[in-house]
């Protein structure tokens, strides 16, 4: 038998095995370890997939005042770290066996086999760009791709108050059940469905508003022969650089009922208004509170692109004659138009997820009735946190995520794949 | 060609200097329309400063300059509440998550922006599409992961999370502001005999400042703002962050500390305001590196 076939054999039954055999003793000690690490762990990956099948067999109950029974969310999001685990090892595995093979291979051809430190120095440099990754890869597996993997689960259970709320009571496996109901549920369906336009116009206007404004303030900063153009900008800019969560708070105070723009109103002489109350007024105080906060984002980005277009082509434009309105019209705004179109729909996407300022401003609210856990001014992101952390109904919060999921991934990834540092990625090195 | 230019140049800067009352006019409504725009941006401020200052608890009687002001509630917030506690807290917080951030960011932008490797642009991608998730049920799955690690109540668990959830967004900014660092560079220093690490700490990091700090202002200030996951994570009253501290003065229906409320919100808004106007260059820049339409 050749050596190598030997050493795949060898590392194939036991990690570690075929790297001893090929004379890599430093290796060979740390994929044993490894082996030893799983084999330790079996009975912990057994209860692990026992949990995330069965979600747990008894719920919480009191054994002589000590608390015992199954927690059916913990088996859930344990069992999905456990098959994470599982993953990394099985690769491990993966890497043991071909490295068995390999040295066997030069040993084969009588070749020489790499020291312990040869061999480490050796990945280093081959192998830069996955050890350079790995921190990044396992914070991303169980920091965003763990939360992910459960919330996806989540829309395949029952998982909901009042009869399915562990650790009182047991969590089970439904299938497509949530997604028929959201589909044939009347309250479910209509709340959805109202919900998603009004996020949809909120999204769509605020980013259009915020980018218009931007515009023109970059228009007006710029203006030839504005005296003052940088402490006029340095001011437009202030509300950018505010803790957006500290002047949404803010101006829900001033908005509020006693507040200061209503007794501004009644000082002056005029009645009141429900600035936040009335469902039609609220949505467009809203939209112009936004208008306040997004602006300058866009102000910024525009000043620099209007100071960064050729001065060439407006002479250009000059000796054949153009007229102002004919260079704005033709050369300032195709310009800004084309570089600004990505950040218009990343925009899109963040104002359509845009928690913090329905939630910080109304909460969502007013109440409407025919909704189901929602207000007049929720959009989908702050519905579902409605739905999560005041009514407990994570089984329908989790399909409405998935739903929005796909939405604005889509959008993003066909924007991002129109962008520069994503295009010109066939043609690096 | 040239001298053409500047004729015409001359005949319009004539005209320009020509002084008629409907420039004038014109100026008038200009000049009144802009300060129109900076009262608006204005008010908030003045209003929520004003409010710090009078003598009352609640929204109700806070006028916008106030007739006795007062700063009794800078004093109590002190005094009487913990407001000391959240803000180092949150100073703790920010700047571990600053730095933590920083590194697994670069390094993972340099591997992208430099290396060739199977699955690159597919690791791309999803790292983008996987941070639009709406995040709020797969919190409890970051409960349940910090609890096992025993880092439930701590800060160092908020941190790593922090540290971790921003690297798909931030890693793809900085790696496009990699790319536009000539690959020339790293060759002639390759040549030279120079490893991956040594490229990466003498070349790439010095040329990549203004990324750098935008990755650390955007991270820095996070910590600031975020009400949501520290009220989740921690649990105790002593380890509360300001934005939780904040939030909890105010969300109420009662508004009774409306004031003391504004006195923390001033305090905490003015270091990051400044920051931010101080450090905007970079912002652009870092915002701008990634996304420029190619």
């Amino acid at each position: 038998m050749r050596k190598s076939t030997k050493a795949t054999l060898l590392s194939a039954i036991f990690m570690g095995l075929g790297q001893f055999y090929n004379r890599e003793t430093g290796k060979g000690i740390v994929f044993i370890i490894i082996e030893f690490i799983g084999l330790a762990l079996i009975p912990y990956f057994r209860y692990s997939i026992w949990g995330i099948l069965t979600l747990g067999e008894t719920p919480l109950h009191y054994v002589n005042d000590i608390a015992v029974g199954d927690h059916s969310i913990f088996l859930l999001i344990q069992g999905i770290i456990a098959i994470m685990v599982l993953i990394f090892f099985i690769v491990f595995y993966i890497i043991n066996i071909f490295d068995a093979r390999k040295t066997g291979k030069i040993r084969d051809k009588g070749g020489k086999v790499k020291t312990f430190k040869q061999f480490l120095k050796y990945i280093w440099e081959k192998y830069f760009p996955f050890v350079g990754l790995s921190p990044a890869i396992i914070a991303i597996f169980f920091i965003v791709l763990l939360p992910i993997v459960f919330s996806i689960f989540i829309a395949f259970t029952n998982y909901s108050s009042p009869y399915n709320l562990p650790p009182r009571a047991l969590v089970d496996w439904v299938g497509l059940k949530n997604f028929k109901n959201l589909v044939t549920l009347k309250i479910w369906n209509s709340t959805f469905w109202g919900v998603a336009k009004w996020t949809i116009i909120w999204a769509a206007l605020s980013t259009l508003t915020t980018y218009f404004a931007g515009l023109f303030l970059a228009l007006l900063t710029n203006l030839k022969g504005l005296r003052f153009k940088k402490a006029w900008r340095g001011i437009f800019i202030l509300p950018y650089a505010i803790p957006a969560f500290i002047s949404l708070l803010v101006f829900r105070m001033m908005f509020s009922g006693p507040g200061a723009v209503n007794s501004f109103l009644s000082q002056i002489g005029l009645e009141q208004v429900g600035w936040l109350t009335d469902p039609l007024i609220a949505k467009i105080t809203i939209l112009v509170v936004n208008l306040w906060l997004g602006s300058p984002y866009f102000m910024v980005l525009m000043s620099g692109i209007l100071t960064n277009i050729s001065k060439d082509l407006y002479q250009a434009a000059d000796i054949d004659g153009a007229t102002k309105r004919q260079k704005f019209f033709k050369i300032t705004l195709p310009i800004v138009f084309y570089q600004t179109a990505p950040f218009l729909i990343l925009s899109f996407a963040y104002n359509f997820n845009n928690f913090n300022v329905i939630y910080l401003l109304t909460d969502g609210n007013p109440v409407n009735a025919a909704y189901k856990y929602a207000g007049h001014t929720d959009i989908l992101v702050s519905w579902i946190f409605k739905m999560t952390y005041d009514q407990n109904q994570f089984h329908m919060a989790a399909v409405v995520s998935i739903i929005i999921f796909l939405v604005i991934a889509g959008l993003s990834a066909y924007s991002f794949s129109r962008t520069k540092s994503f295009k010109e990625e066939d043609m690096i090195q | 060609m040239i001298e053409e230019v500047s004729k015409i140049k001359e005949v319009s800067k004539k005209k320009n200097n020509r002084i008629t009352l409907g420039k004038v006019i014109q100026k008038c409504i200009l000049y009144s329309f802009i300060l129109f725009l900076v009262v608006i941006v204005i008010v908030p401020v003045i209003w929520i400063f004003g409010a710090s200052l009078n003598p009352g608890n609640s929204l109700y009687g806070s006028t916008m300059i106030p007739e006795n002001p007062t700063f009794i509630h800078y004093y109590k917030l002190f005094t009487e509440t913990d407001f000391p506690i959240w803000y180092s807290n949150t100073l703790k917080i920010a700047t571990g998550n600053m730095l933590l951030s920083i590194v697994l960011t670069t390094i993972t932008g340099y591997v992208f922006s430099r290396f060739k490797f199977k699955g690159k642009k597919m690791g791309l991608m999803s790292m983008l599409i996987l941070q639009m998730f709406p995040a709020f049920i797969s919190m409890t799955a970051l409960y349940v992961l910090l609890l096992q690690m025993k880092l439930l109540n701590t800060h160092l668990g908020l941190i790593i999370i922090y540290a971790g959830g921003q690297i798909p967004y931030n890693a793809w900014l900085v790696k496009g502001y990699f790319d536009g660092i000539p690959k020339s560079l790293d060759e002639a220093a390759r040549i030279d005999g120079a490893s991956n690490i040594t490229i990466f700490r003498k070349i790439i990091l010095p040329l990549a400042r203004p990324i750098i700090t935008f990755v650390a202002l955007t991270n820095f200030t996070l910590p600031w703002m975020d009400f949501i996951l520290p009220r989740l994570i921690l649990r105790t009253a002593d380890k509360k962050t300001l934005a939780v501290g904040l939030y909890e003065m105010v969300s109420g229906h009662q508004n009774t500390k409306f004031t003391t409320f504004a006195a923390a919100a001033i305090l905490v808004a003015i270091p990051i305001t400044i920051l931010f106007i101080y450090l905007q260059k970079h912002i652009v820049q870092g915002l701008s590196s990634g996304a420029t339409k190619g």
